[in-house]
């Protein structure tokens, strides 16, 4: 036997250790230099990349406007984190150094937030599309699914084909009510549009994300939309294959489709941080549940692309007015789902608590929900 | 106005399946040479990072096969370094690759993400581009069309070359292969770096080829896949080429059930490739020629 030197993996522990404490000693050092006290300071935890140019991308705008608009506020940004134990490690270790608001910007932090609020009740969380709140957890999203409706009249408006293909990531039952309303949306401009989903099983696989939209261009859609963490790869291989898109999350993604763009939905979190920041500012924060629609700040219509004649734009806007002033209805009775059952009945109308529940694909829509 | 079913599968079979061929061949010759390389995901991350990064750069897709396939290269000499030179755990240091891998791409990606490429584009055979049922054959991307010549090149190189037989030599028994005058580290750092070449090629074809893009993690476990299509196909890089094809055509044929509407549960389709590729293990299990290299995963310590 040779005599062997120490271990390659416990040097490069080693380094990384020593590496970390010297990091965490600047840091500390960094904050003693800055004299003045943050007047707030804010943690937000991403599930992914804050430049996914989608929904991660969108919740770190959000902080970004927040600390434009309120010069003052610390922020503690950490990306990557699982949905995991993990995730109330992050948040102790923010709450440790000083946050007294805590973002916790993925669906499955839900529980982590809640355990870590549970033991101190002096930090403010946030979570968005949680179902559960608690004296110090408010959550907030917000009605995509009118949003869906108003991009489905305009894809109705701009098919040929009269079909449109929709990559999803998983059947989960908000997804199931966004897919259905674009569906609606479309069918109440053309009553013979057909909706073909493709269920990928994971937010972020470009490759399959790719194969499905070509499967579905396959089956002759000419819109493709999608619910997946970013909406570049549909877009973009729709455009190439000369087919319309609608986006999602993130308004930047219209740049990849110069000629197919229609339009997208996007939120816009940093009117909402600004005020959930000012909030435990002054002491007015309260623990609630905020749902927004199309009249929230919040939630936005990307611009349209220059192949939407005026004529549907002006069609979009007075629905989405429509909405607004509570004429329209998107889950307006009767409406079966794709095997023929009746699922809302005729005078009947679903709200957003009916959206959690839904299980079915309405008429038309080409897919299995389970 | 829709595509014929098998044009269909065959053109998603060839995007699906050709990644994860070219990351398997390289696989196929470090493994032949004694080393199991888990941390291909990794590698193939740094590749499809950096020919992105080169592609917007450059302007040129070719620059880019070629920035990827040296990047990769470049990052399995780490673990030659780890494994060979001071013989640490391979399966151990294969994930830190990984994991390392994943996080300097991240890195290095962070600025381009959001960047528009041409990337390859399809070039098409005139006259058989439009055949029936085999068109989509004939209108890919360069990549996919030196696919089989590459998995013809690494099976001629390992079986029919001198250089070849020291390899498997040293993946069978680097005792033997050191007292027949190889150098057993030497033949395994070269064949590390080869295959970090035709890693870096599959995530090129990924981010360049495919689709065009570049996000984090983007290989989202192909180069695992990999791994096992190089135990699956028993360690012979013209078997990969079934393999990988088989695995692609799964993944195709699963979409296209889906967009067609066939009434089974997308749950159940999703697990169709895995299906398939048991099925097929089951059928072909027992047999003891071209089993794993003897010495694969052991660390050769030198005669002293």
């Amino acid at each position: 036997m040779r005599q062997r030197g120490p271990h390659p993996l416990r040097v490069l522990l080693v380094l990384v250790t020593s590496l970390m404490l010297v990091v965490i000693t600047m840091g500390g050092a960094a904050r003693q230099a800055n004299a003045a006290p943050p007047a707030l300071i804010v943690g937000i935890l991403h599930i992914g990349s804050v430049t996914d140019g989608g929904y991660n991308q969108a919740h770190a705008e959000g902080v970004r406007y927040m600390q434009k608009m309120l010069p003052g506020i610390e922020v503690i940004e950490v990306e990557n984190v699982p949905e995991s134990a993990d995730a109330e490690r992050v948040m102790e270790t923010m709450i440790q150094r000083g946050a007294k608001l805590i973002i916790a910007a993925s669906f499955g932090y839900l529980d982590p937030a809640l355990n870590v609020a549970k033991r101190h009740p002096d930090v403010k969380f946030e979570h968005p599309s949680g179902y559960k709140l608690a004296p110090n957890l408010g959550t907030y999203w917000a009605n995509t699914q009118d949003g869906f409706y108003l991009m489905g009249m305009a894809a109705g408006k701009m098919t040929k084909t009269h079909k449109a293909g929709f990559v999803v990531a998983l059947p989960v039952s908000f997804f199931l009510a966004n897919v259905n309303a674009f569906h609606l949306g479309a069918r109440s401009v053309d009553p013979q549009f057909e909706t073909r989903v493709v269920f990928t099983g994971t937010f972020l696989d470009p490759g399959k994300e790719a194969t499905a939209t070509n499967a579905l261009l396959d089956q002759g859609a000419d819109v493709m939309a999608m619910i997946v963490d970013s909406p570049i790869t549909v877009v973009q291989v729709a455009e190439r294959q000369g087919a319309y898109s609608v986006g999602y999350h993130y308004v930047g993604v219209q740049k990849f489709a110069p000629k197919g763009w229609i339009s997208g939905l996007a939120f816009n979190w940093g009117p909402l941080y600004v005020r959930f920041a000012r909030a435990v500012m002054d002491g007015t924060w309260r623990s609630e549940a905020i749902y927004g629609n199309v009249a929230s700040d919040y939630l936005v219509i990307a611009p349209f692309g220059p192949a939407v004649p005026a004529s549907v734009v002006r069609q979009v806007s007075a629905s989405k007015q429509a909405m607004i002033n509570g004429q329209l209805r998107v889950f307006m009775g009767p409406i079966k789902d794709n095997h023929g059952n009746l699922r809302v009945a005729e005078g009947q109308v679903l709200t957003d608590q009916d959206y959690g529940k839904m299980d079915w694909l309405a008429e038309g829509v080409i897919g299995q929900p389970r | 106005m829709s595509v014929p079913f098998v044009e269909s599968v065959l053109l998603g079979a060839i995007l699906s399946g050709m990644p994860v061929l070219y990351a398997a061949l390289g696989e196929v010759i470090v493994e032949r040479a004694g080393v199991v390389n888990l941390g291909l995901e990794g590698v193939m991350l740094m590749g499809a990072v950096t020919s992105f990064a080169s592609t917007v750069r450059t302007g040129s897709a070719a620059l880019g096969v070629l920035a990827g396939a040296t990047a990769g290269g470049l990052f399995n000499l780490i673990l030659a370094l780890l494994v060979v030179t001071r013989q640490a755990n391979q399966l151990a240091s294969g994930l830190a690759l990984m994991f390392f891998g994943a996080g300097v791409s991240a890195l290095l990606g962070a600025p381009y993400i959001g960047s528009r490429i041409a990337g390859l584009n399809p070039l098409q055979i005139p006259g058989l581009a439009h055949l029936p049922y085999l068109g989509p054959l004939f209108r890919s991307d360069i990549l996919a069309y030196l696919a089989i010549p590459a998995a013809a090149l690494v099976w001629w190189g390992l079986f029919r070359t001198r250089w070849g037989l020291s390899l498997r030599a040293v993946g069978e028994n680097p005792a033997a292969a050191y007292a027949a005058g190889y150098s057993p580290p030497a033949i395994q750092y070269q064949a590390l770096f080869l295959a970090g070449l035709f890693g870096g090629i599959a995530g090129a074809d990924l981010s360049i080829g495919i689709v065009k893009t570049w996000a984090e993690w983007m290989t989202a476990g192909r180069g695992f896949i990999a791994v096992a299509l190089v135990i699956f196909s028993r360690w012979h890089p013209l078997r990969i080429v079934w393999g990988a094809v088989l695995f692609g055509g799964a993944v195709a044929l699963q979409l296209q059930f889906q967009a067609r509407g066939a009434p089974v549960s997308p749950f159940l389709l999703d697990t169709l490739p895995y299906l398939l590729s048991l099925g097929v293990l089951l059928v072909w299990a027992g047999g003891r020629r071209h089993a794993a290299p003897a010495s694969l995963g052991r660390v050769f310590e030198g005669t002293k």
